[in-house]
């Protein structure tokens, strides 16, 4: 199976990427990780405004079969989320690096972002 | 323990399969999509491969006696075609399994069943007969069948259209729980109108090397597990090991809602004590219920009263594709069991309001 892994943006283990764009963080779950889950029905995400941590859960993603924490890639304030997920679930499952996007960070650190995993590090961790 | 592996794994894999572990099974879970594969058997026709359901062979002088005293339903009133869901229960009436048997074409005269016990349970459930049968001296062949034959449903208000185009005798005919011996690409296989999800359709009993015959003849959507829960779930169906376990959640068949199959007037293990909340009456009951909030119940949540008193726990729960709601089912005080009443399950340390509602959630197959 072959999955789309973007070269613009950085990755976890946990499989959140996060893409930087004019000082803010953008978040979503990669494409590997949308197909292991099926069918997504759910997300729970935080309230914007909310401050989260390096590692620290955020939220949480559901499909039929299983249920998923969702880890943030770097430290900051939550200054948007994709409240269209609310009526929309599977668009993680249509678009998980486009329209499935989840929130977007406002940065503590600007550091930590080169902590995580680089597209070739990430195809390596799920080949 | 290694997983034993159904004869097609490695055709469901070239599917695109991915698989779970299920009873010491490994099984397909998902094809494509579990929504899509459920929605296929709603409105079309899917197949599953359900190998790891388990194949107990019965025959002899006191075949039927033996069943009867071991399984809850009137095994007496079967005849030769017919089958029937039972529940297997211990002295105290709680349920140890459910199982369909099936009666099968005599075998030197004598009436001879063949009945499915669940994944994983077959091997104890052969040793509890072999242990009565010698313990009540009955003349009785009992044999394990399960790794010598597959099981297969097909399911969906189209199912016996596509089946009719298959096998060479017709089945159309075939009433609900009637069974008889059906040939497709030249395999006869023991064919029930029976099924787990529903809706209208058929089950397979097929030999085990000839499985991949049947399965490639019978053209339709394969579906795995995933949707095969998320069916049983909307048609309010007991899954062992959560909505019943001898150890986590022992439960009488009047609490799990399946009293249809307690025939107190024939002797069975598990009858008296059966009788005794038959005339009393169960405390608590298994209901269906909707979440009105958002979110996902699953097994093992808690259910609380409105005065955030917890009052059950959660054994199924799913998001629904067909109602695309939340639905779940759980064990509740028999006082909140009623239709419209509101609970609460607690997700993720979230109150969220649910209630209860009818089962089956969906128009089902009589």
């Amino acid at each position: 199976m072959n999955f789309d892994i973007p070269a613009d943006r950085r990755y976890q283990e946990s499989h959140e990427w996060a893409l930087e764009t004019d000082g803010v963080v953008r978040v979503g779950i990669t494409d590997f990780a949308q197909d292991e889950l099926g069918d997504v029905v759910f997300v729970e995400l935080p309230d914007e405004g909310d401050d989260v941590s390096q590692d620290e859960e955020f939220g949480v993603v559901e499909s039929i079969k299983a249920v998923s924490d969702l880890y943030a890639p770097v430290s900051g304030e939550i200054v948007a989320i994709n409240d269209e997920l609310f009526d929309a679930p599977e668009l993680v499952n249509d678009d998980p690096f486009g329209d499935g996007w989840m929130l977007e960070i406002e940065p503590a650190d600007a550091d930590e972002l080169e902590s995580l995993l680089s597209a070739d590090e990430y195809e390596e961790q799920i080949a | 323990m290694p997983l034993q592996t159904p004869p097609l794994r490695g055709v469901h894999d070239d599917d695109g399969a991915k698989f779970t572990e299920f009873g010491g099974w490994d099984m397909p879970v998902e094809f494509e999509s579990i929504r899509d594969e459920h929605l296929a058997v709603r409105t079309d026709v899917g197949k599953f491969d359900v190998s790891h359901m388990g194949e107990i062979y019965v025959t002899g002088p006191d075949s039927t006696k033996l069943l009867q005293r071991l399984t809850t339903n009137d095994v007496a009133a079967l005849e030769v075609g017919d089958s029937q869901y039972a529940a297997i229960t211990n002295e105290n009436g709680t349920i140890i399994d459910d199982t369909v048997i099936y009666r099968l074409p005599d075998e030197d005269e004598a009436a001879t069943y063949l009945f499915i016990p669940n994944a994983g349970v077959d091997e104890a459930i052969h040793e509890r007969w072999i242990t009565y049968r010698n313990e009540w001296e009955l003349e009785a062949t009992v044999d394990n069948m399960t790794d010598e034959y597959v099981m297969f449903a097909v399911q969906g208000p189209n199912a016996a259209a596509l089946i009719d185009t298959v096998a060479d005798e017709p089945i159309t005919d075939l009433s609900r729980f009637e069974a008889r011996n059906v040939t497709i690409d030249g395999v006869e296989c023991w064919t029930g109108r029976t099924g787990y999800t529903g809706e209208d359709g058929f089950e397979f009993v097929v030999p085990w090397n000839d499985a991949e015959m049947v399965w490639s003849a019978i053209d339709c959507q394969p579906c795995g597990l995933g949707a095969r829960d998320t069916l049983r779930t909307e048609a309010g169906y007991l899954l062992a090991g959560q909505e019943f376990d001898q150890e986590s959640n022992p439960r009488t068949p009047y609490e799990a809602g399946i009293g249809f199959a307690v025939a107190l007037e024939t002797e069975f293990v598990g009858r008296d004590a059966l009788e005794q909340v038959h005339e009393g009456g169960v405390e608590e009951k298994l209901v269906g219920f909707k979440l009105i909030d958002r979110g996902v119940p699953r097994n093992g949540y808690d259910i609380t009263n409105t005065d955030s008193r917890v009052i059950g726990t959660v054994t199924s729960g799913t998001m629904s594709p067909t109602l695309e709601s939340p639905i779940g089912l759980g064990y509740v005080p028999v006082e909140y069991a009623d239709p419209g009443t509101t609970l609460r399950v607690i997700v993720r340390g979230q109150s969220k309001k649910a209630r209860v509602e009818m089962t089956p959630f969906i128009d089902t197959v009589q």
